[in-house]
């Protein structure tokens, strides 16, 4: 198992969650396309060592593990999907209001601050 | 039996394919996403039919081996859980072809054929053997959800939609990553796989996967602390979405931790789901009685209601298992069926609002009478199917002498109670004590929505009548799931 690519995992994931914890969702964008990236190289790094390309033929002992191969690439295709959505989400909320920032839970707040007001 | 299970999956996927096709002429656009989950629903109560009479099916699809291939398996506690959930799609697209012209409707031309795609994911979900198309499914039903919550492009949506889309794409990546774990310690992502290797494990690996996946599916269901995306997003919705939503998205989190969690047998991460389940409870009950409007009181309720799903997971016994399955089959029709009349309401008064409500109770007795009986049900009152599973769950959790969460069951319980009240006081009784908002002159097609509501209240009646019945199918689902090897037996050959 290479340790390159375990360190290549930890950092992306790293970096991933701290952009993820950003109230802007340009930011937040940018981490899960970071957090994407790890998982896919966890997946690749899971199918074990290299080997030859998997084809028909090859013997068994000699390729790469397909099975994670075909996995990455499924979850490749969906989280570049997800990425165009979000993106479109962004552009909506600031046709509203001018940022993408994410807001709190405005009945929530409503409800609070009726409470302050019965009590006061 | 193959083609049954390929209709449940398929039929919708074809009709919503079909139904963006022909969006223009509504019509043909209307029958087809109709037909697609009629055939859907018709085929998963046959799937039930034959699943209890002779045993487990499985499908190898394309005849792979299970190590490399895809397989669905349909055993008991799919075949029970399916039909059920097929039918609340099926009755909620009654009510949105009904509701589609007033100013709540979700966008027809959209909402129809999305629909088709979360019950073609949702189908897939409960069937599948393994862990990966676990995976794609939730993305199936996930990014439909979406769309579908957002569509409408709204600001209170798109803000709400945010914080959910975010909160669902996380734990997705943690799936995924979750996933790579897995099969880096067992080298397969097949659930009958998994079933042997991951005991042989050493216990901290078996319980990080375990805990692992406890976060993935305890985000998709809402359990404390993971569940504030929820009642902040759901009310925003249009109402037919939000039925659809409230009965089946976090339920599926739920189920799917029901699978994973006692095919792998995580009984050491018991006690920690008890406790988490205790707070979900609690903490879902005293957040609804806060609220001031009638949607945000039953998100609430999802929460609490969760919680008493996941307690009977955590004893990890058969008749914890059994009282969770019924729990699981009792409350998607009955969550559905208030947001349902959640949406009427709206439909009535022109808002969901407590303080801009009032009176209804002489006004629309009917409505008073089809709000009763699921609000009583979801409380847990005798002789309704809430009591039913609330009394398996409970027992269970006795027969276990755990009288910490039984006796925080019983008090989230009377919260529950409570609130269904002040829904009822709110709404029924009394004046309006604000301005009503101005009733739209668009209301849709009433009958239709009534005859939609009416037939869901009727569902859950039919499952307090055979409440027997689906104690006794439930009973040898969880026997099945707790019992190693029998699963893991039927999918190898």
């Amino acid at each position: 198992m290479s340790i390159v690519l375990l360190l290549a995992i930890g950092g992306l994931t790293g970096g991933g969650f701290y952009l993820i914890t950003a109230r802007s969702l340009s930011r937040i964008i940018l981490g899960f396309g970071l957090l994407g990236h790890a998982a896919v190289l966890a997946l690749l790094v899971s199918g074990g060592g290299p080997g030859a390309a998997p084809l028909v033929g090859n013997g068994a002992d000699a390729i790469a593990n397909p099975i994670p191969q075909a996995l990455a690439l499924t979850a490749i295709v969906i989280s570049f999907g997800l990425t165009l959505f979000l993106l479109a989400l962004a552009q909506r909320r600031q046709d509203f209001s001018g940022d993408d920032l994410v807001e709190d839970d405005l009945e929530d707040r409503r409800i609070a601050t009726q409470h302050e007001r019965n009590g006061s | 039996m193959n083609a049954l299970i390929a209709i449940t999956i398929l039929a919708p996927l074809a009709a919503s394919a079909l139904g963006l096709l022909w969006r223009r002429n509504v019509m043909v656009r209307d029958i087809t996403t109709f037909a697609g989950l009629l055939a859907a629903s018709v085929a998963s109560f046959f799937i039930l039919a034959g699943v209890a009479d002779d045993g487990t099916h499985v499908v190898w699809v394309g005849d792979w081996n299970p190590e490399v291939g895809i397989v669905l398996v349909a055993d008991l506690f799919a075949a029970l859980v399916l039909p059920v959930a097929l039918t609340i799609i099926l009755v909620v697209e009654i009510f949105a072809i009904g509701q589609r012209r007033t100013s709540w409707g979700a966008n027809p031309a959209l909402a129809g054929p999305l629909l088709g795609v979360l019950t073609s994911g949702v189908s897939l979900a409960f069937l599948t053997g393994d862990l990966f198309t676990l995976f794609v499914a939730f993305e199936l039903i996930l990014v439909s959800s979406y769309v579908l919550l957002t569509h409408q492009g709204q600001r209170a949506q798109i803000r709400s939609g945010m914080t959910y889309v975010v909160m669902n794409l996380f734990s997705s990546t943690l799936f995924l990553l979750g996933l790579a774990i897995v099969y880096a310690a067992t080298g397969t992502v097949n659930m009958a796989l998994l079933a042997e290797r991951v005991p042989e494990l050493p216990d901290a690996v078996q319980l990080g996967i375990g805990g692992w996946f406890f976060v993935v599916f305890g985000t998709k269901a809402a359990v404390f602390p993971l569940f504030s995306w929820l009642p902040d997003s759901y009310p925003t919705a249009p109402t037919t979405i939000t039925a659809v939503f409230a009965g089946l998205l976090t339920k599926i989190g739920i189920y799917a931790m029901i699978r994973f969690h006692t095919l792998t047998d995580m009984a050491d991460l018991g006690p920690a789901m008890l406790v988490l389940a205790g707070f979900t409870m609690i903490v879902g009950a005293i957040g609804a009685l806060a609220q001031t409007d009638v949607k945000r009181i039953l998100s609430f309720h999802i929460i609490s209601q969760i919680g008493y799903m996941l307690m009977g997971l955590g004893l990890f016994s058969v008749a914890g298992t059994t009282g969770a399955i019924l729990f699981l089959v009792h409350h998607m029709p009955v969550k559905t069926v208030l947001f349902l009349i959640g949406g009427l309401i709206e439909n009535t008064q022109g808002s969901s609002r407590l303080s801009r409500s009032g009176g209804l109770a002489t006004a629309k007795p009917w409505l008073a009478v089809l709000f009763a009986i699921p609000a009583l049900s979801l409380a847990g009152l005798p002789p309704f199917s809430g009591f039913v599973a609330k009394l398996a769950v409970i027992s269970a959790g006795v027969d276990a002498s755990s009288s910490v969460i039984v006796a925080v069951a019983l008090i989230a319980g009377l919260l529950t109670m409570l609130s269904m009240t002040k829904i009822w006081i709110g709404v029924f009784w009394g004046a309006p004590s604000e301005e009503a908002e101005p009733v739209p002159t668009r209301r849709g097609n009433r009958r239709m929505m009534i005859t939609a509501t009416s037939l869901a209240v009727a569902g859950t009646l039919t499952i307090s009548v055979f409440a027997g019945t689906l104690f006794d199918l439930s009973e040898r689902a969880a026997i099945e799931l707790r019992t190693p090897g029998t699963y893991a037996a039927e999918v190898q050959r």
